[in-house]
């Protein structure tokens, strides 16, 4: 399946500054049981956001109208914990193309890569300076430019450098993703089994 | 030139292609499946219509989402079982085994791996699950993977992936008596935290590594995940080799000797250059508990909860919101608080020793009145062996029960969700915030320490009862 291009994004931001964001808080495990990838922005965070009865939780940031966007500002060590892709699906079901911390836990990284969801790393000091930029002013914009890998507050003049694989640069700036290319290389795979088992 | 790791040699070994700039195509050995992580997989071979290249090398169980009672009967709740007879039907559409509800091989597929000599030393095992790095102790590279992944393995046999860094863990000397493997991770993960081992590959080494059994050294490369690393994995020896041999589908024969001839070059040379090295005591681990909601706020059962003020400035938010979930007060004792439910079982602590370990411990004692307790063994083949050796009814007279397997209380998809707002001793691997059910309370110890709050009903040190 084709996924979202990703070139540059410009949007105000959702902070969550917690720590260790675990993939068990952004989606549990009791979601788990659809057999399709839709479906799951509307359970993202569950447990933060609802209460028992189902009622949204005026206090938490999802429910605030003050802040929206398609960022997700979160604390250090997001995603860590289970494989589950779902907490991606619900990432990106949510309507988040990037998601914005100072580490992530490597399965997840992989996850949202694949489903066209930008993990951007950046230091901690810069995550520090875009938390106190959101705090500020709720509608500042931020922008994310894949093609330069930066990630800038145009309005304040501060701008950092991010990371990235340059395949898999190349494959979110086009839309790949891995299945197209591991199916276009089936014949290296063949001699690679025949080699294996002579 | 420096010699190679254990790691080093299998992933060299698999690498079909690389890409410029980029990951490398790693052939996948063994591909195990379930029924939660697999079926967006499968509808998406369908979309682009193709079949599964290599059904022979996937293994299908359903384990997350069972009930751990009456199994004979029909899942009762409909959304679980509409996913587990969806596995069923993609087994059965792209031509794989599947060990389903009630057959003698199936559990938890950490759990049937090993026990079925699917999991064997040099190989590439992947699962749509992080503890897939349980399959690391026998000295293979395994890890877990999400469902585009799946889907890539089941299309093509490969994945794409960027080599990790490799990490050696040392952990040197003899453990203290009534000091488990559990209480080994627990401790290296509270010293390294859960980010501490992000974007390496760890080979966990040193003579108390050496001196576990295969089933305890399964619980140290289950649990590598939870310090971020990308797996774990033991160096193959005679330990080992006697565990595999024999199994159903071990080599045999000819086959045999060949294999082990092979196996026996894999561990990493003494030359070998890891990224990074650690170095811990085995005098100096204690049986470990957590005490809050990341597997890393862990400390030894006397220990008392840090203050706020010694946590690192940019954490104390966090942790003063996961002592809030937990209902604990920086500063106090762990030893003592009350305890509501005992879980022993998973992919991390539901094999026979660990049953056989907690038997031990409350024979001839009871069980706390005011504890639920749920004893779950890991697979069939554990649940038969319990039988077999008298297990059940040596629970049984110290008032605990045995229920059927899967992955029950560990992750709550089915009916065994404890309550909100109540305390359980877990012998599981995550202690995350409604992990266990919503607003459920988690301390993650060994099966020790898990029978001797089940006793007492209270945390409670076990070399005080042993
Ligand atoms: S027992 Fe728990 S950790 Fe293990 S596979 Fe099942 S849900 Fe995952």
């Amino acid at each position: 399946m084709p996924i979202d291009k990703f070139v540059t994004l410009e949007s105000s931001c959702v902070p969550l500054p917690i720590e260790n964001v675990d993939t068990d808080q952004i989606i549990p495990a009791r979601f788990l049981k659809k057999t399709t990838r839709d479906g799951f922005g509307d359970s993202l965070f569950c447990d933060w956001r609802y209460d028992k009865e189902g009622n949204p939780k005026p206090d938490f940031v999802l429910n605030d109208p003050t802040y929206s966007g398609s960022i997700l500002v979160a604390g250090k060590n997001f995603g860590s914990g289970s494989s589950r892709e779902h907490a991606a699906w619900a990432i990106h079901g949510y309507g988040f193309k990037v998601v914005v911390s100072s580490f992530f836990a490597d399965i997840f990284k992989n996850n949202a890569l694949n489903n066209g969801v930008l993990p951007v790393q950046i230091s901690d000091d810069f995550l520090n300076q875009l938390f106190e930029a959101i705090e500020a002013d709720a509608k500042v914009v931020v922008k994310v430019d894949l093609e330069n890998q930066t990630i800038s507050v145009p309005s304040k003049n501060i701008s950092e450098k991010f990371d990235i694989n340059p395949y898999k640069k190349k494959c979110l700036i086009n839309g790949y993703d891995d299945i197209d290319y591991l199916l276009s290389i089936t014949d290296d795979i063949q001699a690679w089994e025949e080699k294996a088992h002579a | 030139m420096a010699g190679k790791t254990l790691f080093d040699k299998i992933w060299e070994k698999h690498v079909v292609n690389q890409v410029e700039g980029g990951p490398s195509v790693l052939y996948i050995d063994r591909h195990l499946i379930h029924e939660v992580t697999s079926p967006q997989a499968f509808a998406g071979l369908k979309e682009r219509g193709i079949k599964v290249r290599r059904p022979e090398k996937t293994i299908a169980t359903p384990d997350h989402n069972i009930p751990t009672m009456d199994q004979h009967l029909q899942i009762h709740d409909e959304l679980s079982r509409f996913q587990v007879n969806k596995l069923k039907e993609n087994c059965e559409d792209n031509g794989i085994t599947m060990y389903g509800l009630t057959h003698p091989y199936n559990g938890i597929v950490h759990v049937i791996g090993p026990e079925l000599g699917l999991t064997r030393p040099g190989m590439t095992i992947v699962c749509g699950d992080s503890h897939t790095s349980t399959h690391g102790a026998f000295g293979s590279i395994a890890f877990g993977i999400g469902t585009s992944e799946v889907e890539m393995v089941l299309a093509t046999q490969c994945l794409m992936q960027t080599r990790p860094k490799t990490m050696r863990i040392n952990v040197e000397g003899e453990l203290k008596e009534g000091v488990t493997s559990k209480d080994i991770v627990l401790y290296i993960i509270s010293q390294l935290t859960t980010g501490g081992g992000t974007g390496y590959f760890v080979e966990f080494a040193g003579s108390a590594i050496r001196s576990l059994s295969m089933e305890a050294r399964m619980t140290i490369c289950n649990m590598s995940i939870e310090m971020g690393a990308k797996g774990g994995m033991i160096a193959p020896d005679e330990t080992t080799f006697e565990y595999v041999k024999g199994r159903e589908f071990a080599p045999k024969g000819e086959e045999w000797e060949k294999a082990l001839a092979e196996w026996k070059q894999l561990p990493s040379d003494p030359d070998a250059v890891f990224d990074k090295e650690i170095h811990f005591k085995a005098e100096d681990i204690e049986p470990i508990i957590t005490y809050g909601t990341n597997p890393g706020m862990g400390l030894g059962i006397s220990a008392n909860i840090p203050k706020v003020e010694e946590i690192e400035k940019s954490s104390q938010k966090s942790f003063v919101k996961s002592l809030e979930y937990m209902g604990f007060n920086a500063g106090e004792a762990m030893i003592g608080k009350r305890v509501d439910y005992v879980f022993v079982g998973s992919c991390t602590n539901g094999r026979i020793e660990d049953l056989r370990a907690f038997t031990k411990f409350v024979e001839g004692k009871k069980k706390a009145d005011n504890v639920v307790a749920w004893i779950v063994p890991g697979s069939k083949q554990v649940e038969k062996q319990a039988l077999e050796e008298g297990l059940k009814e040596k629970l049984e007279a110290a008032g605990f029960e045995l229920r059927q397997p899967g992955c029950s209380a560990c992750l709550a998809m089915n009916d065994d969700k404890i309550p909100e707002g109540l305390y359980a001793v877990s012998t599981s691997n995550r202690n995350f915030e409604g992990r266990q059910g919503p607003g459920a309370r988690t301390m993650l110890a060994s099966p020790l320490t898990a029978a001797a709050a089940a006793v007492t009903g209270v945390i409670t040190d076990p070399r005080t009862l042993l």
